[in-house]
């Protein structure tokens, strides 16, 4: 039962200079059970980056709390692995230490490590490429190092903000199909931002549309397309009827809070 | 072989001068060739069109050697090396009358009388202007306007021809035809002369010394010699011929009683201080003037012309006996030529200050002569070489003394037989003393080492101070805050300001300097390496956290590695302002390194040993920067890529 719990999270700014507080969340409530893949849509600055941050243990929240497997979170750990934007890599490592960082942060076994390294960069499509200087990967290939550097550690959770974001579309499509196969393959809880819809109900089991101002879960959806996206193909789900109606209604709720934000500005 | 290049660095500048105006000119063709080329291809702006070029790198050295070789007199010295001692042998001729030309016209314009004749007359009309009427008496106003008058009329009466005194005239006269004489000997040519075996004796310029000989080793330059000793006695007979007339003579007398007189009653006037001051300074300033005037330093101007005559004469004789070698001197020695002063014969102008190239390697070469026997380094030490260095001195220079004390137990007594057994803690203090014999290692040794052994040692107290530092202080605000002030009120004053607080209290050999050059490195290593630390990715101490790292652990494979392209500049820095600052102390204090021998060689204007010093503090700063940039380019190829 390591199940993510959060209970009444939430998280206040308060800027040290002027003292004026931003409430950034509030009182956010949501149970995500073992191996589902949640994904998080919202408009620029409603607070997902933040919300991701306190369950990676980055930031204490101001009020309420979140547990995994019933502890409560307080701090950064290795059952809940990160995916940031831009990789993150170490770029002064060659790919196959990026990969075998944390097992080397834990004094792994140096030949099982090996071996280890070598399952994984196979399965993010990567082998042959353990002794390349991360610098000269492209975008796509960045990503997949970082994948593989926080699966290879076995965490419960997998934490994503905006994984793919800096990428073009044609690596896009086929990274969100990396992704759905590792969801499948490993089983892990996965709770992945998006600033792109399609994405989101793409690779959402269970979708939440955040509000700003304050930080709160707008709307949640449970939707079909990641567990069908896991046979079919991604470009033929798109084409679906039941897939437009439901982008064509977040994209308006969107544009509605955006507008609201634009006007009260 | 060192030997025969020193001895013959004349001959080989003549060959690589040639080689070297080849290589200039060929450059040049080859330079213009590419250039037409290429023209055609390349748009202007486009910084493609830098990329290579060697021909004219080439051309701009052999350039600048030449123009070295030229205004060092190194292309005069390798064709002309007989030049010097002629030219020599001139100024000798040059110095020796110049007394006497100097205070004629055809040396300075005037004749040194007719200055002192202008010269008095004014300060006499001025006097009589500014006569003080209130602090005299009309009598004695009457007096002074008469001592005065009777002082311009000695200058009138020296410069009336009618009033020459026989003698006077007898010797100018006899002095003019003793000129004429020399003159005919200088027309008469070098026949028949030849130089001494003393003389050919002599090192030759430029073979085996770089002074140039005093001796004629030529005919012609023994008729100059020759000319010049007469010369000279002719000078001593001109310099003492005075123009005292009789008709001065009472005039004379007269004149220091009234003026006696006068101080007489300026003794015992009575009266306001201020008064009693300016009449005595008048009567002061009179007597000056006049004791000036009856020496007999002013002649008629008539009676001088024999002699400016003469001298122009041995002047006009002088240049047709050089020839050639006048117009030898204006194009291949620039500057002023050779001057003769007191014993030795100098170069004049840039030759002075420039030595020549082949000088330059020639005492070089004898510097790094690693035998000190055979005249090699300098003050008795190598500039670069190696030695045996006893280890027990180095174990016992690192290992303190402290720790023999702390060691449990007591050190050992002399016993009841008188004899003293001693235990392990007396066998750790000789260690840490350095007396214990443990073999020695093959090690460096030299000025040059010296002074790498301060800047790397320095650099190196530096980096393994300064870097943890700098890290924590990047990320640590405690550090930040408690030692940022600390290191910036110490930072901002120049190192060599430092310089003298610092080798009072450490001395002024290594210590000091090592001391004084750790700071210079520890502040650059602490900034860079804090800059390195606090421009870490957030996200990536954020990843580094969620593979389960420690905080040592991101220190050392997070912080530390991405501070890395920071910290190798920092080193770079580091290294060559340690360099330059290292220089300058030694230049203050010391008795060895390179910055030594420069102060030695300053003191003594020994100008090759100065250029040598410099170009090889030139040469190891390069090449301390080009081995940082290789390493900084293999050792961090993300730089720049993260
Ligand atoms: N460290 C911080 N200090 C103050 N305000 C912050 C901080 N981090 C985020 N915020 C504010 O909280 C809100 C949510 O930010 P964020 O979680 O980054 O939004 P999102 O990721 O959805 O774009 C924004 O209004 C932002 O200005
Ligand atoms: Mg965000």
């Amino acid at each position: 039962m390591s199940d993510l719990v959060c209970s009444d999270l939430s998280m206040t700014f308060t800027n040290p200079q002027t003292g004026a507080a931003v409430e950034a969340l509030k009182d956010i409530n949501f149970t995500l059970k073992k191996g589902e893949l949640l994904s998080v849509l919202g408009p620029s600055g409603c607070g997902k980056t933040t919300l991701l941050n306190m369950i990676a243990g980055f930031l204490i929240p101001t009020g309420g709390n979140s547990t995994l497997g019933g502890n409560v979170i307080d701090g950064p750990g290795v059952e809940r692995g990160m995916v940031f934007q831009q990789g993150a890599l170490f770029e002064w490592l060659p790919v196959s230490k990026n990969v075998d960082y944390g097992l080397r942060m834990k004094n792994t076994d140096p030949a099982e490590s090996r071996k280890l390294v070598e399952k994984w960069l196979d399965i993010v499509g990567l082998q042959g490429f353990g002794d390349t200087p991360t610098y000269q990967l492209s975008g796509g290939m960045q990503q997949r190092v970082a994948l593989a550097r926080c699966l290879i550690n076995d965490p419960d959770v997998i934490l994503m903000d905006e994984p793919l974001g800096a990428l073009d579309a044609l690596t896009r499509e086929k990274m969100q199909s990396l992704v759905l196969e590792l969801w499948k393959e490993t089983g892990k809880t996965i709770m992945i931002i998006t600033h792109s819809v399609e994405e989101a109900l793409l690779l959402g089991e269970r979708l939440f549309v955040m509000a700003p101002r304050p930080g709160r879960i707008y709307k949640e959806y449970n939707l079909p397309f990641a567990e069908r996206g896991l046979t079919e193909s991604l470009r033929d789900i798109k084409q679906d009827e039941h897939f437009s109606e439901v982008r064509e209604e977040i994209l308006t709720m969107i544009w509605d809070m955006e507008e609201e934000i634009m006007g009260r500005a | 072989m060192l030997e025969w290049l020193s001895d013959n660095r004349s001959s080989i500048a003549a060959v690589i001068i040639v080689l070297l105006a080849i290589t200039f000119v060929v450059s040049i063709f080859i330079g213009r060739r590419q250039t037409v080329l290429r023209a055609k291809d390349e748009v202007f702006g486009d910084p493609e069109r830098t990329k290579g070029g060697w021909y004219w790198a080439v051309c701009g050295i052999s350039a600048l050697l030449l123009a070295w070789f030229y205004y060092s007199w190194g292309v005069g010295r390798a064709y002309f090396p007989s030049a010097a001692n002629e030219m020599c042998q001139i100024a000798k001729l040059e110095e020796s009358i110049s007394p006497i030309t100097a205070a004629l016209p055809i040396g300075s314009r005037y004749y040194k009388s007719t200055l002192l004749v202008a010269r008095n007359n004014n300060q006499l009309a001025d006097l009589k202007n500014e006569l003080p009427t209130e602090a005299f008496t009309a009598e004695e106003q009457a007096e002074l306007k008469t001592i005065l008058e009777q002082t311009s009329r000695l200058i009138t009466n020296s410069s009336d021809p009618a009033n020459l005194n026989k003698e006077s005239e007898a010797k100018l006269a006899a002095l003019g035809d003793q000129l004429k004489e020399l003159t005919n000997e200088l027309r008469a040519g070098p026949q028949g002369l030849t130089p001494t075996s003393e003389a050919l004796a002599q090192p030759k310029w430029g073979v085996s010394d770089i002074e140039i000989p005093v001796l004629p080793m030529t005919a012609k330059g023994v008729l100059f010699d020759a000319v010049a000793t007469k010369g000279q006695e002719l000078t001593s007979t001109f310099v003492k011929i005075r123009n005292h007339i009789p008709v001065n003579d009472e005039l004379i007398a007269d004149t220091k009683e009234r003026i006696a007189a006068l101080k007489k009653a300026n003794k015992t006037a009575e009266g306001d201080e201020t008064v009693a001051e300016t009449r005595n300074a008048y009567v002061k300033a009179v007597e000056r003037i006049f004791k000036r005037l009856d020496d007999g330093f002013i002649f008629p101007a008539k009676s001088l012309d024999g002699i400016n005559t003469a001298i122009g004469e041995l002047n006009d004789a002088k240049d047709e006996a050089r020839g050639s070698l006048g117009l030898i001197d204006a194009v291949f020695f620039p500057g002023d030529g050779v001057v003769k002063s007191k014993t030795q014969c100098t170069e004049q102008g840039s030759a002075r200050w420039l030595p020549k190239p082949t000088d330059v390697v020639a005492t070089f070469g004898k510097l790094a002569n690693p035998d000190l026997e055979s005249g090699g380094g300098y003050r008795g030490f190598p500039l670069l070489w190696w030695k045996w260095l006893p280890v027990g001195d180095v174990v016992g220079f690192v290992v303190p003394d402290w720790i023999a004390d702390a060691w449990p137990g007591e050190y050992a007594r002399h016993g009841a037989d008188g004899k003293i057994e001693p235990n392990f803690k007396d066998k750790l203090l000789s260690v840490a003393q350095g007396e214990v014999e443990l073999g020695s290692i093959p090690w460096l040794d030299g000025h040059i080492w010296d002074s790498l052994f301060r800047v790397l040692v320095a650099l190196g107290l530096g980096i393994f101070i300064g870097v943890p530092l700098g890290l924590f202080m990047g990320v640590s605000k405690f550090f930040k805050s408690f030692f940022d002030p600390l290191i910036e009120l110490y930072r901002p004053v120049p190192p060599l300001a430092w310089a003298p607080l610092i080798l009072t209290i450490f001395g002024i050999q290594d210590d000091g300097k090592i001391f004084l050059l750790f700071m210079v490195a520890f502040a650059i290593m602490v900034i860079s390496a804090r800059t390195g630390a606090s421009g870490t990715q957030l996200s990536k101490i954020r990843a580094a956290h969620s593979l389960g790292s420690t905080d040592r652990q991101i220190m050392w494979n997070v912080i530390l590695p991405n501070a890395m392209p920071e910290i190798l500049t920092g080193i770079r820095i580091a290294i060559g302002v340690c360099w330059g600052t290292l220089v300058a102390a030694e230049m203050l204090a010391g008795t060895t390194g390179v910055g030594f021998i420069e102060n030695i060689a300053r003191t003594v204007s020994d100008y090759e040993l100065i250029w040598v010093t410099i170009l090889i503090m030139g040469l190891l700063g390069l090449m301390f920067d080009l081995m940082m940039r290789w390493v900084i380019d293999k050792t961090i190829p993300w730089r720049g890529k993260g």
